[in-house]
């Protein structure tokens, strides 16, 4: 019997030439990583261990970035905690105001993942870098804490679900469109401890970044992983940016799957997730004439350029609407400064919207643009749990760029092709 | 083996609601459990007692990572959650952390809020005494029954530590 690409590469990482879903192995890991929510236990379960020295200073990522620049004083303890860490163990790679971006922007952008890698991050989000060829997935601060000590993961390993997409999308249906329309198909336990492939015609057509978009939520279907076998856009993604060799896996034509999904691309409308779950998604025009009082770009999920260059496309020569808060959140260093340079900042200042230095800030309703009671808020972020971004009686939809950046312009609930 | 009062939500309870994310800027556990569901029912900090068993149905603990999720349930007195079925990421925290968590689909559909239940982890038993009914919880697989006989995951770590320093000469 064949493998996956994900069941090869952990076969990889523990030291076989075959691995078998539902197996529990130990898998040696690339990278471990955490930011400032979730390092601080982990740090205190380190050092409670014993530990003294991390496995692997390159190794071990910390990125401040939720609750950054510090939101209050709580906050400001725990990054320093995290800081004071960070510079004891003198890790290479310790990201902080001014030299950070969202975890899951900068990993990537700096070349710190690469393909083939066996990664776990103490961020749900973590799965994002699957879209590179890697095996990637979120875990608590416990299970980093004992990676940071050790190097090492135990992981069952999981079964796949293979999504083909094919066909041509619509102009304005993104990476995002096809994540919330699978989500909404399966729910938001359709994937349950299992690895979401992602294949297909319509997939090689894919952006980096779009596929970045779709790994990102495998989570918000419950998955262990998203992936994507790399080809010529990963290479050409990977070249002047991978700090280590990237092992290229592609899956074995006779590998088994617990599912096949076959979707036609074509048929996927720009879509939005009603509250107050991922899976509630519906075509962005079913819910024409909702007012809505906030729209946030960004995030891990589309805070890349491209999302930026989507948003600017819409909001270019446009202002927002009055009643609309817009909030434009570049997602590293990196992509606030190429935004620049392209002029998207100026589109975006210039639409009256506010752009921030990079920060998860509202998306877990930390700061930089929590609800009020009864508020409603676009967002191009993962999650539109109860309360998620501020008051339990606020709502988020979520959507991709086009949709948010139309909706900020409209006032209302808006699918781009209405804004031109 | 013990006995308390349950408390029963629904499917898909995420650790947003366990534990808003505007509470995550301190590990206290104390201070995490005043807020412990909060979002979902404000007033189960003030009535749930020691020993007390959170039941749900499918998907609990599911979205975030935060380990202070389970540390909350664990610190505000919960023994336990049984469930029909947990988020992968909050069922190795639980593990991970000392929260005792059981699959029982029967139990969890079976069960209301305000019944007494009885569970016994060594055997993976629960009882409802209200209503009167006994389940068998899915077992644990072996690899996560060692990690639970350890005490939880770093003590396994402190184990394999010691093993690579070396020795008392």
């Amino acid at each position: 019997m064949g493998m996956t690409i994900t069941e090869k590469i952990l076969a990889r990482a523990c030291g076989r030439d075959e691995v078998q879903a539902g197996e529990f192995i130990n898998a040696g890991l690339d990278l471990a990583l955490a930011n400032d929510i979730t390092a601080p236990l982990a740090i205190k379960e380190f050092e409670a261990a014993g530990a003294d020295r991390v496995w692997d200073p390159e190794r071990v990522v910390l990125v401040l970035d939720h609750f950054v620049p510090n939101k209050d004083i709580k906050s400001a303890e725990q990054a320093r905690f995290v800081r004071s860490f960070a510079r004891r163990q003198r890790l290479d790679n310790f990201y902080d105001v001014g030299r950070m971006g969202i975890e899951h922007v900068i990993l990537p952008e700096k070349g710190l993942v690469v393909p083939g890698d066996v990664v776990i991050g103490a961020d749900s989000h973590t799965c994002t870098y699957g879209a590179l060829g890697a095996f990637a997935t979120g875990v608590g601060s416990t299970d980093l804490a004992a990676g940071m000590a050790t190097g090492e993961v135990w992981l069952r390993v999981p079964e796949t679900i293979r999504f083909n997409l094919e066909g041509r999308p619509g102009r304005y249906v993104t990476g995002k469109d096809y994540i919330l329309y699978i989500i909404g198909m399966i729910g938001v336990d359709g994937a349950l401890y299992a690895a979401m492939e992602f294949a297909g015609g319509a997939m090689r057509e894919l952006s980096m970044d779009g596929r970045f978009t779709m790994c990102n939520m495998a989570i918000e279907a419950g998955a262990k992983n998203g992936i994507v076998e790399p080809d010529a856009v990963t290479e050409e993604y990977c070249r002047g940016r991978a700090r280590r060799r990237p092992v290229m896996l592609a899956g074995d034509t006779d590998a088994a799957f617990a599912r096949v999904v076959d979707i036609d691309v074509s048929a996927i409308e720009s879509q939005v997730a009603r509250p107050h779950l991922p899976s509630n998604a519906v075509p962005a025009s079913e819910l024409a004439d909702l007012k809505i009082d906030q729209v946030v770009i960004g995030s891990c999920t589309n805070g890349r350029i491209e999302d930026l260059r989507m948003a600017a496309e819409v909001m270019k020569g446009r202002k927002v609407s009055p009643e609309v808060r817009t909030i434009v959140i570049p997602g590293s260093q990196e992509v606030y400064q190429r935004a620049m340079h392209e002029g998207l900042i100026d589109i975006f200042i210039g639409a009256e919207a506010a752009v921030s230095t990079p920060t998860c800030g509202p998306c877990l309703g930390g700061h930089m643009g929590v609800l009020a009671a009864g508020e409603r808020a676009v967002s191009t972020t993962n999650r539109n749990f109860v309360g998620r971004m501020g008051h339990v009686d606020s709502e988020v939809y979520l959507a991709g760029p086009y949709v948010a950046a139309a909706t900020a312009v409209a006032g209302t609930i808006s699918v781009p092709e209405a804004a031109r | 083996m013990f006995e308390g009062t349950v408390f029963k939500f629904g499917r898909d309870v995420d650790t947003d609601v366990i534990i808003p994310a505007r509470y995550l800027n301190t590990t206290d556990p104390q201070e995490l459990a005043a807020h412990v569901m909060e979002d979902i029912d404000p007033e189960f900090i003030n009535r749930v007692k020691a020993g007390d068993i959170i039941v749900a149905e499918e998907n609990f603990g599911c979205g975030s990572s935060r380990e202070q999720a389970p540390v909350a349930i664990k610190a505000a007195g919960a023994a336990c959650v049984v469930a029909v079925s947990f988020a992968r990421i909050f069922y190795r925290n639980a593990i991970n952390i000392g929260l005792p968590i059981l699959v029982c689909p029967e139990a969890a559909r079976g069960a209301e809020s305000g019944d007494l239940l009885r569970v016994n982890l060594d055997k993976g038993e629960v009882v409802n005494l209200t209503k009167q009914k006994i389940y068998q919880a899915d077992r644990f697989p072996e690899f996560m029954q060692e990690i639970v006989a350890a005490g939880g995951l770093m003590n396994r770590v402190k184990e394999k530590l010691a093993g690579r320093r070396p020795g008392p000469s």
